[in-house]
């Protein structure tokens, strides 16, 4: 065999914090070959990121490699200092990272930021500079490669601004590129482009690529080998192809279990007929602005849910699905349609009325960490609606409390406990008790699962359905990700520019699509390689 | 999502590091604010027991003494009355820490109150106070203090009454901008959301979210009340003579600045170390959040 490129051994990075350090990655070993794509593979705290920081040398200031070596063409980086590093990175490797939004200087233009790594290493003529720059913009595909490096961050949309950054990290052809999580923080469309671009840039350069990335089905799509990282230690690695069809290791088969774009396609049975629980009427929603024409978010969406079952609404930022599911719940008021939730017109509802229908229907966040109260218990936040509902008995509420917690899965001992000593997994239990603790006929969950890795997101969604179940809950489930849309849902709306372009049963829209919009989101969903080679 | 795991990590390791002990802890701790803490505690002394610090009188003088310079009979030395000045050091202590005290609880309460209200209603309310807060900002900060004296006439809790209505404007201000940043966030929508009644949710959740930075900065006003009624006293609009008050000590050893250095460096040295230590102690109260 060949020398690789890139050979981690036994590396072991360690944080220090106050007076302890904590290794976050134990003696991992792997190689990278010229060319390769190959993925590292974990959920948040596996210590994916770290090792990808260790190889280009970009560890924060209380991260120290402790033991083990990162070889690149034979030759060991791990201990270099920054200057004699500063000479590889950009030109031997280089980095996409994470969120587009927050890794372009504000300040600058786009032109200024893909010219300087060109003048870091050396190129001093400006014309020359300035023509690679448009060159580098139009072959990492921005249309109108002039006017965008003459403009800055903010007038870019957030797949422009990966763009941006790939275009960096291409710029001197480098031998690798660490791609972290480079698609996270983008929607299913736009994710597939760029991830089409790196692909077609590697091919094009011959260029290795290690993608970090939290998404098997990602990983399963683009590269030839996978890494799986679980608590900083590597569980298994393989080819891509034979790793997903025989995982040796109990975790990467969970991970591949729980991964909704990769596990079995089945649908939901379809329900009994019952009575419609959410009856949405030609909803349309505009945002006025002074000396503008208003903004339309929402344009004539309507759709019914029956009582029991769940109906998904799939769309893109900007979609207006967070508007409309707001003003279903109450929070907004449609410019005009009618929303009625259990027989009763909610956007005519106000003050004490609109408070008392609260307790038929509730909300659960996207985002566990803000939408509960910092200096609140497990046990007050839950309790809380019971009081604004005149529960005065404390010994009740602690009943109807604790046996929620218990139900939701949430152990005695975390119910003196504040938000911050919790996982995300458990907060968001927390946040459906809260919703729970009213006996409401809707649930509403606004990408509930969105920030949760795939195993806590599998538990969260197992524990959605059977409470479905035992209580004839009807959910309205609000997700851009269409393989959980998939799982969950019986009845699904696309949205697209605040127009519902598609609604139907799950099974109808996802094999039999109208829209050329639902077609594309559908052929999006990453994980279709390995189904077509399996 | 990468978040989630970092504060999981942070959350599991703060839990882990309890169990080290006092000894961490104790290494952990810095020089200045120990120091800090251990004037403010003097000065507390100061004004609580003073008759344990000193044997003399504040306010009798023993006119043969007057005038000495620091030693071991009068360590700071005397007055012109032949005062010895560490006493009235120690008996002006009360005066100062008491004005400061209604100076900051009068811009507290005041001050919170009214940012409390204009940032939880919004519209017309807030911006009819928030324009007679720009007004009160606008007026120099001395010239305020001074005509209100003038309106509610002199002496120490009058002059303490001005200072604090002077800093009425800033903490309503920062008030305002913390109720507003809570009352946006997620957790007080969902508040709402599961039944909440404004007054309830105002009271569980924002006040408590927002008034940790505004207690900060109080800590902080108290070290510019010592300093802006000390500046009261040696104008002559705080407290009358024979009072120890240390902005008029200051004022009173002017008059000897040439022969007797003592009688203005002495008490300004202790009005800039507990001005000081308020500032380094209110600066750890704020960076604690």
């Amino acid at each position: 065999m060949t020398t690789p490129l890139l050979s981690v051994e036994n590396l072991s990075v360690a944080y220090r914090e106050g007076d302890h350090t904590a290794r976050v990655t134990h003696d991992l070993s792997f190689a990278i070959a010229p060319g390769e794509v190959v993925a590292l593979v974990g959920e948040s705290g596996s210590g994916k990121t770290t090792t990808a920081q260790a190889v280009i040398g970009l560890l924060p200031e209380n991260g120290r490699v402790e033991t083990g070596a990162i070889r690149l063409n034979g030759e060991d980086i791990s201990r270099w200092s920054g200057k004699r590093l500063d000479v590889i990175r950009g030109r031997q490797i280089s980095l996409i990272p994470q969120d587009p939004t927050s890794s372009l200087n504000p300040v600058r233009t786009v032109g200024a930021q893909v010219g300087e790594i060109l003048r870091i290493h050396g190129e001093r003529d400006r014309n020359l500079i300035e023509a690679r720059v448009v060159e580098l913009l139009a072959r990492v595909g921005l249309s109108d490669p002039d006017l965008r490096a003459r403009q800055y961050p903010h007038e870019l949309s957030g797949g422009m601004k990966q763009r941006v950054l790939i275009a960096i990290a291409i710029a001197l052809k480098p031998q690798l590129i660490i791609a972290d999580e480079p698609t996270s923080a983008l929607d299913v469309t736009v994710q597939r482009r760029i991830l089409d671009l790196i692909d077609e840039l590697r091919r094009e350069n011959g260029t290795a690529v290690l993608l970090v990335t939290h998404d098997l089905g990602v990983a399963a799509d683009r590269a030839d080998r996978i890494v799986v990282l679980q608590g900083g230690r590597i569980q298994e690695t393989g080819e891509t192809a034979s790793l997903l069809a025989s995982p040796r290791s109990p975790y990467a088969r969970r991970l591949l279990a729980d991964a909704p774009s990769l596990s079995a396609r089945t649908f939901r049975a379809a329900p009994a007929p019952g009575e419609d629980a959410i009856i949405v009427d030609n909803l349309v929603h505009e945002y006025q602005s002074s000396g503008r024409e208003a903004f339309r978010a929402v344009d004539s969406v309507s759709f019914t849910v029956r009582a029991g079952t769940t109906h998904a609404i799939v769309g893109e930022s900007g979609s207006g699905k967070t508007t409309t599911v707001r003003d279903i719940v109450g929070f907004g008021r449609p410019t005009a349609g009618a929303i009625r939730i259990a027989g009763t017109d909610i956007s005519a509802l106000k003050g004490e009325a609109l408070r008392k229908f609260r307790q038929t229907i509730q909300l659960v966040y996207q985002n566990p960490f803000s939408s509960l109260d910092p200096r609140q218990t497990v046990f007050s936040i839950v309790e809380e609606p019971l009081i604004n509902f005149g529960e005065r008995d404390a010994a009740v509420r602690a009943r109807k409390v604790n046996a929620l917690l218990e139900r939701v899965g949430l152990p005695e001992a975390l119910r003196k406990r504040r938000p911050r000593a919790l996982s995300g997994g458990q907060r968001q239990r927390v946040a459906i008790a809260r919703a729970l603790i009213l006996d409401p006929t809707v649930l509403v969950l606004d990408e509930a699962v969105s920030a949760l890795d795939v195993t806590v997101q599998a538990q969260i969604l197992k524990l959605l359905d059977e409470l479905q179940k035992e209580r004839g809950l009807t959910y309205l489930f609000v997700s851009h990700d269409l393989a959980v849309v998939r799982q969950i849902s019986d009845t699904v709306s696309v949205l697209h520019n605040g127009q519902q372009v598609e609604a139907g049963s799950v099974e109808d829209v996802f094999l039999r699509p109208q829209s050329d919009y639902t077609r594309e989101l559908i052929d999006a969903i990453p994980g279709k390689r390995s189904h077509a080679l399996a | 999502m990468s978040s989630i795991g970092t504060v999981d990590g942070l959350a599991s390791a703060s839990h882990g590091r309890t169990g080290s002990g006092l000894g961490a802890r104790l290494r952990r701790l810095q020089p200045g604010l120990v120091l800090a803490w251990i004037v403010i505690a003097i000065v507390v002394l100061f004004a609580l027991f003073p008759q344990l610090f000193t044997s003399y009188s504040p306010v009798q003088g023993v006119p043969v003494e007057k005038l000495k310079a620091p030693s071991a009979l009068h360590i700071l030395g005397t007055d012109a009355l032949g005062r010895d000045l560490f006493t009235r050091i120690v008996y002006g202590a009360v005066h100062s820490l008491t004005g400061a005290f209604v100076a900051v609880a009068v811009g507290l309460v005041v001050g919170t109150a009214f940012g409390v209200i204009a940032g939880s209603t919004g519209g017309i309310v807030e911006d009819g106070i928030m324009r007679l807060v720009d007004v009160l900002l606008s007026i120099p900060g001395l010239l305020l203090m001074l005509s209100i004296i003038i309106l509610l006439g002199f002496g120490t809790v009058n002059a303490a009454i001005a200072v604090g209505i002077t800093s009425v404007a800033a903490f309503a201000r920062l008030s305002r901008s913390e109720v507003v940043r809570v009352r946006r966030s997620e957790y007080v929508e969902a508040a709402f959301g599961s039944g909440g009644t404004f007054l309830a949710v105002l009271w569980r959740h924002v006040l408590p979210n927002s008034l940790v930075s505004v207690l900060g900065f109080a800590a902080l006003q108290f070290g510019g009340a010592i300093l802006a009624i000390s500046t009261l006293g040696f104008l002559g609009y705080g407290a009358p003579p024979p009072t120890p008050e240390w902005g008029l000590l200051i004022a009173e050893g002017r008059n000897y600045i040439g022969t007797a250095w003592w009688l203005t460096t002495a008490p300004g040295i202790v009005v800039v170390l507990v001005v000081l230590s308020a500032n380094r102690i209110s600066q750890s109260l704020g960076g604690r959040q």
